[in-house]
């Protein structure tokens, strides 16, 4: 990259780091170092100890590799792992990656803005730019998901992430990405941003997981550009207890008939605050977005559950549904669900419903046999489900097993 | 095998209403029964009060089940003695999938089978374990077996919400059958499913000596009726009292001629064809 471009997102960086976000989500980000070193070293993925395996298996990495094209694992604020099987889809450092390829710099902070927020300034003022840069070329379709695992290990630990990822005309990626904390650690900030830009006819399917602490605050900054034709397919999924979560990616459907698919799980848990949403704006001519959002809250967790459509190109249509269920009486559900039409010539729908388990639904099931508890396990089990549909079947499964595995964990 | 004696009941929704009113019934074992009656004369107020549904206020009497007294029993209890409902209206169940609901019902009828001393079988003839049995069922309804993987009744038509009733009870095999209005809002074609499946459920072709089942089948309509080979009593519900009992042919055809109407004179002139039960 030239150096005066850096010094240029640096600059608007510095002028955005003094903004504050909204009070509850304000995270003082003196309060962590970036500077501990991970005391994580892997020199072969498949002979960690099973402390870190099993680390690595809940949030869906595998470190025997099977049945995945490729693995990055960021331990704090280093590079631990970072290979590919693969010749036509590349995995690379960013900071390496940006060194190596100057044609990356048109993709540097172009669907995320720098000046976003001071987590995203934060991002780029750090001195050691560390996340992953992955790149499937024209046309390579690789059956098995590329992983990789963004892990923090020490306390009061600031994990600074800046993701880019490509994919290039009539190309197909299977991402599985999970963040996570050790089981010790309890204070931590993760911050990270992540460009996705989807070219003509190109397909993302993307699993994340997160798998934090009560502790943790949590910033991810994602914003997904696609052309024409493109499907971009995500997945996220939040069951573990945390302080504070905020996200809400938005995908510019900027080509004709491109697609975007969200589905968002949270199992809230204890004094979780927990911001979720997605937001599609529909540039392209009969682009089409769904969203899709199921959340339990439980304890006395506060859960906002956001999702934007706008429809701005004629034939453009959006649908988005959200459903929680409070269980507890100091549980909160918040949904804003925003439907905007632009243009005359586009068809937005949107579903809501929030509130306890309904009583008829409860004497149904019990009048098939089972008891009041079990009813409502039922009921709550198969909630979150994942409607795993859109996703090319290997990712499919893994997405089922990982809920299962979250949603097995206490909290 | 079911003894409800002068139940009286009312409904939280109702303003103290009483909608049972010093109800008797008895059904007895290999018997199935018909109760008619106009809407709002307490059909399905009698069916959620056998079953222990929140909202339904016995002032006064109590059920019987078996020779055990069941009014306080919790629904699932009810249950696990040999009840099973076929409803008009089964709600939606969003992240139920309609498999796990009819392995449910196949596992109750198992545990009850264990227990039971009649010589009945846990599983369908020829299924190993219950997601066969769940798949055989369906098959035998031709029911298309993606929509074992979806959620219960989320977007069925009508009919397949009926036969995902039916396919629930099939795996059940109640001792009991309580079936409220099966004719309600079915086509032809599903109504001549749902009668054969039911009068296999109640052993209608069995000999008598075979015939351990009982079910109350309740309806305004009467279709239902002519699947169902030869039935064992009739009783005509009015403002919340059986005011007419008797040999089922015989009060189907009057009222198929005179309707309901009929039955209010006879009420109001406390005139009935035997004596209440």
């Amino acid at each position: 990259m030239t150096k005066e471009l850096r010094e240029k997102f640096k600059k608007e960086a510095m002028k955005t780091i003094k903004k504050s976000g909204t009070p509850q989500m304000d995270v003082d980000l003196s309060k962590f170092s970036a500077e501990q070193q991970s005391e994580i070293e892997i020199s072969d993925l498949e002979q960690v100890d099973e402390e870190f395996k099993k680390i690595l298996l809940n949030v869906g990495v595998d470190p025997q590799q099977k049945e995945r094209s490729g693995t990055y694992i960021q331990t704090g604020n280093q590079v631990a792992f970072c290979k590919t099987k693969s010749d036509k889809v590349e995995v690379l450092p960013i900071a390496v990656a940006l060194e190596k390829y100057e044609w990356l710099q048109d993709y540097y902070w172009k669907a995320v803005s720098v000046d976003t927020d001071r987590y995203t300034a934060e991002t780029e003022l750090t001195e050691n730019l560390q996340g992953y840069f992955i790149h499937a070329k024209k046309g390579a379709k690789d059956i098995f998901p590329l992983q990789s695992c963004l892990f923090l290990d020490i306390e009061g630990m600031k994990q600074i992430v800046h993701n880019i990822i490509i994919a290039e005309e009539e190309s197909e990626l299977n991402l599985i990405t999970g963040c996570t904390v050790h089981p010790n650690v309890r204070k931590a900030l993760h911050l990270g941003v992540s460009e996705f830009y989807l070219k003509k006819n190109s397909k993302i399917s993307f699993t994340m997981i997160h798998y934090w602490s009560d502790k943790s605050e949590v910033r991810p900054r994602t914003a997904i550009i696609q052309e024409e034709g493109s499907v971009y397919n995500s997945n996220y999924i939040v069951m573990s207890p945390v302080r504070s979560l905020q996200s809400n990616p938005i995908a510019y459907l900027n080509g004709d008939g491109a697609k975007s698919y969200f589905q968002t799980l949270v199992y809230a848990k204890q004094d979780s605050y927990i911001d979720v949403g997605s937001r599609a704006v529909l540039n392209g001519k009969n682009s089409k977005s769904e969203m899709i959002s199921r959340i339990i809250a439980t304890g006395k967790s506060h859960v906002i559950a956001r999702a934007l459509i706008q429809g701005n190109a004629s034939g453009a249509t959006g649908h988005l549904e959200c459903q929680g269920l409070v269980l507890s009486p100091n549980a909160r559900i918040h949904a804003i669900p925003e439907i905007d039409a632009t243009n005359p010539n586009v068809t937005l729908t949107h579903e809501a419903a929030v509130g306890k388990i309904a009583e008829e639904q409860i004497m149904y099931l019990m009048s098939r046999g089972l008891n009041e508890d079990e009813a409502r396990d039922l009921i709550i089990g198969g909630f979150l489900e994942a409607d795993t549909s859109h996703l090319p079947k290997e990712l499919a499964e893994e997405t089922k097993k990982l809920i299962n595995i979250a949603s097995e964990a206490e909290g | 095998m079911l003894r409800i004696q002068n139940l009286t009941v009312s409904v939280n929704h109702g303003n103290g209403r009483k909608i049972l009113r010093d109800f008797n019934l008895n059904i007895d074992e290999g018997e199935t029964h018909v109760l008619l009656g106009p809407n709002g004369s307490g059909k399905s107020t009698l069916i959620y009060t056998i079953l222990g549904y929140p909202g339904y206020i016995i002032e006064s009497g109590s059920i019987f089940f078996k020779g055990k007294n069941i009014t306080n029993l919790p629904t699932n209890q009810r249950v696990d003695l040999g009840i099973g409902t076929l409803f008009q209206h089964a709600p939606k169940v969003p992240g139920v999938k309609l498999k796990n609901l009819m392995n449910v019902c196949g596992e109750k009828r198992g545990e009850r089978t264990q227990k039971g001393a009649n010589e009945e079988s846990a599983l369908e003839d020829g299924c190993e374990d219950l997601d066969e049995q769940t798949r055989k069922i369906a098959k035998d309804l031709n029911f298309p077996l993606e929509f074992l993987e979806r959620d219960v009744n989320v977007g069925f038509s009508g009919g397949e919400i009926k036969r995902s009733e039916i396919m629930q009870m099939m795996a059940l095999k109640p001792d009991l059958l309580l079936i409220d209005e099966p004719d309600s809002g079915v086509d032809v074609e599903n109504l001549v499913l749902i009668g054969k499946v039911l009068r296999k459920l109640l052993q209608r072709d069995e000999i008598p000596s075979r015939q351990t089942k009982a079910g109350l089948i309740i309806t305004h309509l009467g279709y239902i009726l002519q699947y169902l080979g030869t039935l064992d009593r009739a009783h005509i519900l009015l403002n919340g009292r059986i005011i007419c009992s008797g040999n089922p042919q015989i009060i189907i055809e009057s009222v198929k001629k005179f309707g309901f109407d009929e039955c209010k004179i006879c009420e109001a002139n406390q005139i009935s064809l035997e004596c209440r039960d």
